[in-house]
């Protein structure tokens, strides 16, 4: 397959950055995207040049390092995968293929296709687990029974890898989609309940302190989630909050 | 709870919207109803409709809506562009590719847009109705006009007058005022000669169609009529999306009926302003 790649490159935080097109040849149907930027590499680095700079660590879609805006879709056009799992089959040959960072305020970009992803972090901290006694006598998590149901969309919820593709999809920039697959996970469990009230506000005070836009429910971010995560959680999560909001002291 | 929680939080200020556009909503179908009775022709509809525009002005509880009603219009549209503005904020580069319609309706990333369109229409359809109703100089359409030294009673509207009784099509014997809106009296000795409703009826016949006494057309009721019509789409447009939504962002979701109330919206943001479009066409065309 021949293809001709138009991908962002901007050498750090402070450079303007620009599209350049870069034309590859010899690209195979079963090779995944990340191969691919591999084989350009290759390729820059023989001719002296700088590699592209891109995110990835597992490159078996657990652990949403990678993060491409491949021809306008976060993780590229195929559904419920990462960018790493993407084959280069959904291609065809002389296409031309736009590779950009995710776009938010929020990401501020690194270095071509890497962007920051640590207001993510921050959002965790804020709220994003429970507090366990470990003096000693900690209780088995096993030992509290939880309704097969709730079990269920709780371990829904916390398949979200973290990679920000939600962001990146949403005109918004919204991070709805992340925030509330946290706090749905911890809020579905009774371990989760106690810390609860305190959870979700916080959770949601840093999201807009981080700079993510607001939701307007246009349902994007769940259809480009690579692991499938439900509205059902941000409209959980509204209920969370509005309980939240109106008994918090 | 906190002020800032309930007003500057994200997901709060969402609520804001929700429950201002369902109220909004509900008073959509309030004004359908009544805009109903203009497809009511001749005289008892024009009756009517006077007498139903004279009761919404005056009715208490009528008047308590309607200042709720401006209230959610103003909060509405001040929170969603605010909204919009940090939203816009929150991307501030753009992508050279974006192809957004492959996860998500236009309408629903268009929602300001769409919106200050309708605000625009609800400032110029206020100031061309409830404007010329509530301090403007409106006609009056009168009955049960009866003259002391005339006979009889005067049957409907043979009479024709403005405020200030310049346009006089009948002779009157004596000067004659208007009290509390609607009661025609004569001065000296005061005595109530009839009736009179301020003819918004004629109005808005004048202003889509044929003018206040019957028959030469408004020169640009058709621009009327189009402009009126395609913010009734643009509204159509605004409720496709935003019905649904409003359920969604106050947590009402359920696989049992969501898939309920997004049809529900549906139809509602195609009948709603199809209906509210087909009174300004139905007075041009017939
Ligand atoms: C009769 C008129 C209107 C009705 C019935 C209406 C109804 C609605 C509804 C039901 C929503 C969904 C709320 C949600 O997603 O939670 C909405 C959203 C919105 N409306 Fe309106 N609206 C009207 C007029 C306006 C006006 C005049 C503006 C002015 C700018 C406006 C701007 C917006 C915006 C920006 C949103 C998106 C808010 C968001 O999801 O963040 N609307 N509207
Ligand atoms: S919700 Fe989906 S798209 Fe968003 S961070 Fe989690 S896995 Fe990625
Ligand atoms: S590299 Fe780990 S999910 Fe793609």
């Amino acid at each position: 397959m021949k293809l001709t790649l138009k991908i962002w490159r901007q050498s750090g935080p402070n450079d303007k950055g620009q599209i350049v097109t870069y034309p590859i040849d010899n690209i195979e149907g079963n090779m995944s995207f990340l191969d691919m930027m591999d084989v350009l590499n290759e390729e820059l680095i023989m001719k002296g040049d700088d590699p592209v700079a891109f995110d990835h660590d597992c490159r078996e879609g657990i652990c949403g390092m990678c993060s491409l805006f491949i021809n306008g879709e976060a993780h590229g056009p195929d559904r419920a995968v990462t960018t790493c799992q993407l084959h280069m089959r959904k291609f065809s040959d002389g296409e031309t293929i736009y590779i950009e960072p995710w776009r938010a305020k929020a990401f501020p970009v690194v270095k071509d296709l890497v962007v920051d992803r640590s207001a993510f972090d921050r959002v965790m901290a804020a709220g994003g687990f429970v507090s366990v006694n470990t003096s000693g006598n900690t209780v088995d998590a096993n030992a509290i029974p939880i309704s097969k149901i709730n079990a269920d969309k709780a371990f829904e919820a916390a398949t979200c890898i973290g990679c920000g593709a939600c962001v990146a999809s949403c005109v918004n920039a919204s991070a709805m989609l992340f925030v509330s697959a946290k706090v749905s996970q911890l809020a579905l469990l009774p371990q989760g309940k106690v810390e609860a009230t305190e959870r979700v506000l916080n959770m949601v005070r840093t999201m807009d302190e981080e700079g993510f836009g607001n939701c307007t429910n246009t349902g994007a971010c769940a259809v480009e989630c690579p692991k499938e995560i439900s509205l059902d959680n941000i409209a959980r999560m509204n209920r969370e909050y509005f309980k939240a909001m109106l008994t918090s002291e | 709870m906190s002020k800032s929680v309930i007003l500057k939080s994200s997901i709060a200020k969402k609520y804001w919207m929700a429950f201002t556009g369902l109220f909004l909503c509900l008073f959509l179908v309030g004004h359908l109803l009544g805009n109903l009775q203009l497809f009511y022709a001749g005289e008892e509809g024009r009756r009517a409709f006077n007498e139903y525009a004279y009761f919404m002005q005056h009715n208490l509880l009528i008047k308590v809506m309607s200042y709720v009603t401006y209230l959610s219009i103003l909060f509405h549209a001040i929170d969603g562009l605010l909204l919009a503005f940090q939203n816009k904020k929150a991307r501030p580069i753009q992508y050279a590719m974006n192809k957004a319609s492959a996860n998500s309706s236009s309408a629903s990333r268009q929602m300001a847009l769409l919106g200050s369109i309708i605000l625009i229409f609800i400032a110029t359809h206020m100031v061309n109705f409830w404007g010329k109703m509530h301090f403007g100089e409106i006609p009056l359409h009168t009955y049960n006009v009866s003259m002391p030294g005339q006979m009889g009673q005067v049957q409907e509207s043979s009479f024709y007058y403005t405020h200030d009784f310049s346009v006089q099509p009948v002779p009157v014997v004596k000067e004659i005022v208007v009290k509390n809106e609607l009661e025609l009296y004569i001065k000296n000795p005061e005595i109530k000669v009839g009736e009179g409703y301020k003819d918004l009826h004629s109005v808005v016949m004048g202003f889509f169609g044929k003018s206040a006494n019957g028959n030469d057309v408004n020169e640009l009721a058709w621009l009327a009529v189009l402009l009126y019509t395609i913010s009734m789409a643009v509204l159509s447009f605004h409720l496709m999306h935003g019905f649904a939504s409003a359920f969604q962002t106050l947590g009402l979701r359920h696989p049992r009926y969501t898939a309920i109330i997004k049809n529900i919206g549906m139809g509602f943001a195609i009948i709603v302003p199809a209906t509210f479009a087909a009174i300004p066409l139905y007075i041009f065309f017939k």
